[in-house]
């Protein structure tokens, strides 16, 4: 990461660069003979990927793009060990170590899986979601035949197709725990950026909402989720619910446990916005809606991205609690089984699980990073 | 006679097999807890029976009992795989109130009594060998009383898990702990605990969590459907000493559980949902058990039991394994659809409330027309014999297999462990037979056993 500060890229260039693919090949020119024009369009493209991944988070690339550039190669392989070799070996380490120790321990599930173990229940898993899928186009095939039958029988019959009944796959899971998880983060955002803007804007009102800020900001979500599924059982009373309970319960909560970073770190950049710029503001007589919108939140914009990355891995933490404990059909849902289906290809799937988890949530942390970064004009 | 009746009543259905039943509803969700007695559910869904009626159903796994009977009552499960105390419990309002009914028994048998290695190799002593060295099945309670005295000489609880206060386990295991001179204890209007005077300590667990809560040590035995008993012997965690079917002959064990007010809602759903159950039981019957092995195949996926197949086809393939490779054949301990499994007896309901009276959860004394009556109000025979006529009428059931004439009560039986005779017509008559449990008259007050004033 300190790469790609150290770098120093103009924001501008990148900013119009991120739609473009990040992509080497269509700079390689097919004909040898014109070999100047395409150097410069390479290294210009180099230069652009370059930008892009330290932008991105993937930063540990870079010494390699610097190479291809003609950097100086010895300083660019230190750098490349520091960033990339030393963690692979780490990980190497980690998988060996791993891999010795699990066999040595026996639980009553039989013994701990090692990488092996849990990469083969990986394969049964996507093996499982395909074999799904071909039972759900089955399952359309004969719901199919039954009602042009029936519609032969009485063209007036009922002929409403009725969706698939069977299991959601772990790839449906993983689906709707992302579905889970953002619907509470944008809430949480839209309650919290408002929230964070009057605090930092009057210190009267962050005078009065600290103390409660403070008080909920640490409670976990198992203490919310009884409360939460209540007042939802209580308020949200229809026939034909368009979100299932148990997906409103977690979002929800997730909402709850994730309001608070993104609060504190508004209030934090609208109260540090430079005092000049306000009294110019003043001077000018500009209306409270420009000043909100032209001067206030531009300039607190960083610190409201930084709120929000914490706050969405602070909602992907708490979402796999909630949905283990509301049995909303996600990942945390699918740990829950698992333990509960207490077979010998269990440990394996929640070490899957668990892998999957990890791998979201630094996935979910470099997308807030590259808007962060995005939004962050000119000010690295 | 009464087959005519019913041909009149069903008129249409009747003259015309081929019929499709109008449903109410198409979709529908039904909940289940991991144990291998969903199997029905998971059979009709897999085979397609519940397809072949025009019904698209989504099965749904519950954390534990108490959820899935709140859901069905607040309509979030349409119906659902329940204890056969369940409906019951709940119409009489001992736990949640609402009335709920059954018409449809789902198995008879498939518990256990499982006890940690600690326990079993205290009582080991007191049970008598055979000549191979093998213990003499049924073990009586008698042989754990010693260890639950020991117990408490050194000042510890003796503490055994049930899955839930109105379950067919609850009641099995206090029948037999008290017939080997154990009091299970009693409940009160105002202690539900249901610990009240217990030589042991009973408490309800989740029955997926009963290997790993032994294992813990938080309790010293369980009572429990399978998988969870055979799970205990491969995980090493524990032995099964006692199966339900040694304690009551072919006790009616799950049902299938809608409130009144869905059935009545719904009655064409309710008996296309039934008749596709039905067809499941004469599956997983048929032959002689020929087509248990695919389902435990088939219930070993992740998505319904879930556990793996060797410990799941131990108790579904007409075996039961007492101790570490100590497998005995026993080809009624899971009972789908023969000895008229399915049929809800009133007899069956009457014999959970007397239960439910001998131990306190009913805190006064009914009269024996209140237990056929309260029987009558949730065990369901008309409906399912409704079910039964039109699948002989569409040929896929054999007329033989049903009890069409049936008063609703099976005959007298002395099937139980200490050999009591039980008679559905005369419940409080039963209840005077038992030396520990409330007698007529007789309610807990303040910790104790007092005659009512």
């Amino acid at each position: 990461m300190s790469s790609q500060r150290a770098e120093g890229l103009s924001m501008k260039t990148s900013h119009a660069v991120v739609p473009t693919p990040p992509a080497e090949t269509p700079a390689t020119p097919p004909e040898r003979p014109a070999a100047k024009p395409p150097t410069a369009r390479r290294k210009a493209s180099l230069e652009r990927l370059h930008s892009v991944l330290g932008m991105v988070g993937l930063g540990f690339f870079n010494p390699l793009i610097r190479m291809a550039r003609g950097e100086n190669p010895r300083a660019q392989l230190t750098e490349l060990w520091k960033a990339l070799g030393a963690p692979l070996i780490a990980i190497a380490i980690f998988l060996f170590a791993w891999s010795r120790l699990s066999a040595g321990i026996e639980t009553s599930l039989g013994q701990i899986p090692g990488p092996a173990a849990v990469w083969q229940q990986a394969g049964a898993l996507w093996a499982d979601h395909k074999a799904e899928r071909l039972k759900e186009e089955e399952f359309y095939v004969r719901q199919e035949k039954r009602l042009t039958e029936r519609l032969a029988r009485d063209p007036k019959a009922d002929a409403t197709i009725r969706k698939y009944t069977g299991k959601p796959t772990y790839i449906d899971q993983i689906g709707t725990s992302l579905k889970t998880v953002f619907t509470g983060f944008l809430l949480a955002t839209l309650v919290a950026v408002p929230v964070g803007i009057l605090c930092g804007l009057s210190t009267s009102i962050n005078a009065a909402l600290n103390p409660l800020i403070q008080i909920f900001k640490p409670v976990s979500p198992l203490a919310w989720l009884p409360i939460v599924t209540m007042l939802v059982s209580a308020l949200y009373v229809s026939s034909d619910p368009l979100f299932p309970k148990s997906f409103l319960n977690s979002a929800i909560t997730v909402m709850l446990c994730s309001l608070w970073p993104t609060i504190i770190n508004t209030s934090l950049g609208v109260a540090s916005i430079d005092k000049d710029l306000l009294n110019v503001a003043k001077v000018l007589q500009l209306p409270w809606p420009v000043r909100l919108f032209k001067l206030v939140v531009p300039s607190s914009l960083p610190l409201i991205f930084t709120g929000l990355r914490l706050s969405l891995s602070v909602g992907w933490m708490v979402l796999i609690a909630a949905e283990m404990l509301a049995q909303n059909p996600g990942l945390g849902k699918f740990v829950w089984d698992e333990f509960q289906n207490g077979s010998s290809d269990s440990l394996g799937r929640i070490m899957v699980a668990v892998f999957t988890i990890g791998f979201i949530g630094f996935l979910l942390d470099r997308v807030m990073l590259t808007l962060q970064n995005l939004f962050s004009f000119g000010r690295r | 006679m009464r087959t005519l009746v019913m041909m009149a009543m069903l008129g249409l259905a009747a003259g015309a097999p081929a019929a499709e039943l109008k449903l109410e509803k198409e979709q529908i969700r039904l909940g289940f807890i991991k144990l291998t007695d969903m199997a029905p559910l998971a059979i009709a869904y897999e085979k397609g029976y519940f397809e072949d009626e025009g019904l698209y159903v989504t099965l749904e796994p519950q954390a534990n009992w108490k959820v899935i009977l709140d859901r069905v009552i607040t309509g979030e499960l349409d119906g659902a795989h329940m204890l056969a105390g369940q409906p019951l419990g709940a119409t009489i309002g001992f736990g949640t109130k609402a009335d709920v009914i059954t018409a449809y028994s789902m198995d008879l048998n498939g518990n256990a009594t499982t006890v940690s290695n600690e326990v079993w190799n205290a009582m080991k002593a007191n049970v008598p060998a055979d000549a191979k060295g093998l213990p003499v099945h049924p073990i009586k309670a008698e042989a754990l009383k010693p260890v639950v005295d020991s117990f408490r000489a050194a000042g510890k609880p003796f503490k055994m898990a049930m899955v839930f206060p109105v379950s067919t386990h609850n009641y099995e295991l206090r029948y037999w702990l008290a017939a080997g001179g154990l009091n299970p204890g009693f409940y009160s209007a105002s202690d539900v605990s249901g610990q009240i005077k217990a030589d042991v300590l009973l408490s309800v667990t989740p029955p997926p969590q009963m290997p790993a809560t032994l294992e813990a040590g938080t309790i010293n035995g369980y009572c429990v459907g399978e998988p969870w008993n055979q799970q205990a012997i491969m995980k090493g965690v524990g032995v099964p000493i006692v199966t339900d079917l040694e304690i009551w002959k072919n006790n009616p064990e799950k049902v299938f559980g809608v409130t009144k007010a869905w059935a009545e809602k719904n009655p064409n759903t309710h008996l296309a949902i039934i008749k596709a159950l039905m067809r499941a039981g004469m599956w997983l019957d048929a032959n002689n058990g020929a087509n248990r092995k695919e389902a435990a195949q088939i219930l070993s996926r992740a998505e319904y039991v879930g556990a793996d197949y060797r410990v799941i086809a131990n108790s579904m393939t007409g075996t039961f394994e007492y101790g570490r490779g100590d497998k005995r054949s026993m080809p009624d301990f899971n009972v789908f659809f023969r000895y008229n499994a399915t049929y809800p007896f009133y007899s069956d309901a009457v014999w959970f409330l007397t239960q439910m009276r001998r131990w306190g959860q009913i805190p006064d004394s009914k009269s024996d027309e209140w237990f056929r009556d309260t029987a009558k109000q949730v065990y369901r025979p008309d409906i399912y014999l409704k079910a039964a006529q039109l699948l002989v009428d569409e040929g896929k059931a054999k007329r033989e297999d049903f009890p069409w004439n049936s008063d609703g009560y099976r005959p007298p039986s002395k099937e139980f462990i200490d050999g009591i005779e039980y008679d559905g017509r005369k419940p409080n008559a039963y209840l005077t037979q038992f030396k520990i449990g409330l007698q007529n008259g007789q309610k807990v007050e303040g910790g104790n056993v007092v005659a009512a004033r």
